[in-house]
């Protein structure tokens, strides 16, 4: 049998993408089930977790294994935050601590703010069918 | 009207339960009940704008609904009581602003059907001719205010009840056929420090056992003198924390007793985990289904007790534990 090699390992990132991604989930859902936590702590710990492991440099490697897998979910938003903040003292001084955080995330949150309220304005909440 | 042992009541001409009337939503359309209620929703605003308005329009519509089923006019309806789940009331005083009949508005969460019921019969038993008891909720207006808004789309967990949609109503009047009230068991504020606002039945399920117990210490009856006992919202968890209170303080209530909110909704196709809950919940499942197996005769003896937290999401935040209430009232054909 012939295998196509190049194609295996041009699908290995994919794949390492959606098995980070989906461990970071099945923590998530793991605290739902077995926890008190309610979602807006559990958002808390996510992002906190993120950035902690973002300012001890935990973080970058599990970016660069999985990229978007780590990037995209809550856990990336802190390190996000983190990584600003570390770059905005190095060009700024103490003040970047402060600025460097929200600048490096500053593309994610006015487009969470710019599409939800596109999507407030053309859906309406309702209930899950299932 | 008497009063019997520690804190239940008699009556002397016990009130009959002259018509009941319910509406619910889509969701409970679904549901193994869905043949029983008067009217099912398609979707669950009602052609309103906001969810706060379509629960006013159920509760409205369906008090009308009870009404003209009596065959009474709603000027012969000597008082109301009447209430829900949103802040101050307000499905009930918005809903029922135009219909003219002096009204009293209560709060007992998921107990208030049962309650508007038995101050309705203590009514009776004093002045009024006939008196209307109804309570809504609505899954919607009661996420939004107690947990989360909709539009979070948040996971709930599996210890969690579902909010029913929906409403019932019920007409007491003095002289009638039956099914009669005949006692009525008013519940203490129970607390036993349960903190999670998503397992309410935990919560409840101990103030239900004290009620219940209370209630067969002052008639001197047993669980086996009913058909049924049911209550008004445990859900899956709460009813099996009750049953077995009951059973270590000798009470057998295994095999006539269930729960509105594992009855409203079908387990294994619904997801609605821990089953149904609000006070839309007990009052629905009474006046379509409940009331109808009193009628026909299948059920001649019904203890029904409705279960309260009484908590808010201020409390719930502050990290407060849930005090709660469960209100019993016998009804006998």
């Amino acid at each position: 049998m012939d295998i196509d090699w190049g194609s295996v390992f041009s699908l290995m990132p994919l794949l390492k993408c959606f098995f980070v991604g989906g461990i970071i989930c099945v923590i998530g859902q793991i605290l739902i089930d077995k926890t008190k936590l309610t979602p807006a702590r559990i958002l808390v710990i996510f992002v906190t977790t993120g950035a902690i492991l973002g300012g001890l440099g935990i973080y970058s490697y599990i970016v660069d294994f999985a990229g978007s897998g780590a990037t995209v979910p809550l856990t990336g938003f802190g390190y996000n935050l983190a990584k600003g903040a570390i770059e905005g003292v190095k060009q700024s001084g103490i003040v970047g601590a402060f600025t460097g955080g929200v600048k490096a995330c500053a593309g994610g949150i006015a487009a969470a703010v710019f599409f939800g309220y596109i999507a407030s304005l053309i859906s309406k909440p309702k209930i899950k069918k299932q | 009207m008497k009063k019997l042992g520690k804190q239940s009541i008699s009556f002397d001409t016990p009130p009959t339960i002259l018509d009941c009337a319910s509406i619910v939503g889509p969701k409970e359309s679904d549901g193994p009940l869905a043949k029983y209620f008067d009217q099912t929703l398609e979707d669950e605003f009602w052609g309103e704008k906001s969810w706060e308005k379509a629960e006013s329009k159920i509760i409205k519509e369906t008090v009308n609904t009870v009404i003209s089923k009596s065959g009474i006019s709603s000027t012969e309806i000597d008082c109301c009581f009447a209430g829900d789940l949103l802040n101050q009331c307000i499905s009930s005083s918005f809903g029922l602003r135009d219909i003219n009949i002096p009204f009293f508005g209560l709060f007992g969460a998921c107990s208030t059907f049962v309650e508007s019921l038995s101050l309705g019969s203590i009514c009776i038993e004093s002045f009024a001719n006939n008196v209307l008891c109804a309570t809504s909720s609505h899954f919607c207006s009661a996420e939004k205010q107690f947990r989360f808004p909709l539009e979070l789309g948040n996971q709930r967990p599996p210890s969690s009840q579902w909010t029913v949609t929906g409403a019932g109503a019920a007409i007491l009047t003095k002289s009638g056929q039956g099914p009669f009230v005949t006692c009525i068991t008013p519940g203490k504020i129970v607390d036993m420090g349960i903190k999670d606002a998503n397992n309410m039945g935990a919560a409840m399920a101990p103030a239900f056992a004290d009620t219940v117990i209370t209630h067969f210490l002052d008639t001197g009856r047993n669980p086996s003198y009913y058909d049924a006992i049911i209550s008004g919202d445990l859900g899956y968890i709460g009813k099996d924390i009750a049953i077995d209170i009951l059973r270590s303080q000798g009470y057998q209530v295994e095999k006539n007793y269930n729960d509105c909110g594992v009855l409203i909704f079908d387990k294994a196709s619904q997801d609605t985990h821990s089953g149904g809950s609000g006070c839309g919940c007990v009052a629905s499942v009474f006046s379509g289904y409940l009331f109808k197996q009193l009628k026909e005769r299948k059920i001649k003896k019904l203890l029904l007790v409705a279960t309260g937290a009484l908590t808010n999401s201020t409390t719930a935040q502050q990290g407060e534990s849930i005090p709660s209430i469960a209100h019993a009232i016998s009804i006998e054909v």
